[in-house]
């Protein structure tokens, strides 16, 4: 049920999140300066942490969305979903920790 | 409009015409399966390698968009993201939107928004040139200096 609702926000957060990664990336075919301009705005240490949670809600939606996959055609996963999602946050956790320290510090030291 | 689920063991003909949500339904999985190779690869390749985020800017993008490969992962990334995702909305937008009007519109805007944004995106990546003859050379890629 919580992984449900999980899945749900995060994929509508992914959703609207890359109605604006389209949009801004689609300034390259502008011009370099209005590209680099917009991308500059970015790169501050509020966006740096909101990147973070878009990565976190990335990784959870995708490993979650590969345990629903596993518990629709794998025989059996519907027996093993509680281990799966276990699998999730652990895959999560796997990932998150070096992508958060990594990203940080180039967000914070320069 | 409305999306009503005849009970279990309905006998087929009267279940109605089309297998659209069973499509639907199999279009999320297979689509997702893939999109978890593609946006992890992208978000690898942008955010871990090098200098991360701090290298982006338009050089950046030009360089990777001179590789057709790129092109071709970035145009595969677009397309199934954004039916997955638009999808995945119709699906909330019948789940909440109870009144048959708000529903309609909703959809109504959702599918524009979803048109024109790959439209769009497509329009870019097939007509970008990594080397804009009028852009201060510093901006671009190393390999646009080449003679
Ligand atoms: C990274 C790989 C991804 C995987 C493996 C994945 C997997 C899935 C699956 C299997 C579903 C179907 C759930 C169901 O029918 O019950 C789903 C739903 C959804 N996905 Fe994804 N997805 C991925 C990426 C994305 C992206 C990039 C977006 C945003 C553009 C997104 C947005 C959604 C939305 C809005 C739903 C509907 C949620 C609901 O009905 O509750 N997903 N995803």
């Amino acid at each position: 049920m919580w992984s449900w609702v999980a899945h749900r926000v995060t994929g509508i957060g992914i959703f609207f999140f890359l109605f604006a990664h389209i949009l801004d990336t689609a300034l390259v075919r502008v011009s370099p300066e209005a590209y680099n301009e917009v991308i500059a705005t970015y790169k501050n240490p509020v966006v740096g942490l909101l990147e973070v949670g878009l990565v976190a809600a990335v990784i959870f939606h995708g490993f979650n969305g590969l345990r629903i996959v596993l518990v629709d055609f794998w025989s059996k996963g519907p027996r093993y979903q509680k281990h799966l999602f276990v699998g999730v946050i652990a895959l999560w956790v796997l990932l998150m920790v070096p992508f958060t320290i990594r990203h940080l510090s180039h967000v914070f030291g320069g | 409009m409305t999306t009503t689920i005849p009970a279990p063991r309905t006998p087929r003909r009267l279940r109605g015409r089309t297998n659209t949500e069973l499509y639907a339904w199999m279009f999320m999985r297979a689509s997702g399966v893939l999109l978890l190779i593609l946006v992890f690869t992208h978000l690898f390749v942008n955010l871990m390698t090098g200098d991360g985020i701090n290298a982006l800017d338009f050089g950046f993008v030009a360089g990777k968009w001179a590789d057709p490969v790129w092109q071709v992962w970035d145009l595969l990334m677009l397309w199934l993201a954004m039916l997955h995702g638009t999808n995945g909305l119709r699906t909330i937008i019948n789940d909440y939107a109870e009144r048959d009007q708000l529903r309609l519109w909703l959809k109504v805007g959702l599918y524009t928004a979803t048109t024109i944004t790959i439209v769009l995106g497509t329009l870019v990546i097939f007509t970008f040139d990594p080397c804009p003859p009028d852009a201060a050379a510093d901006l671009l890629p190393s390999f646009c200096s080449v003679p």
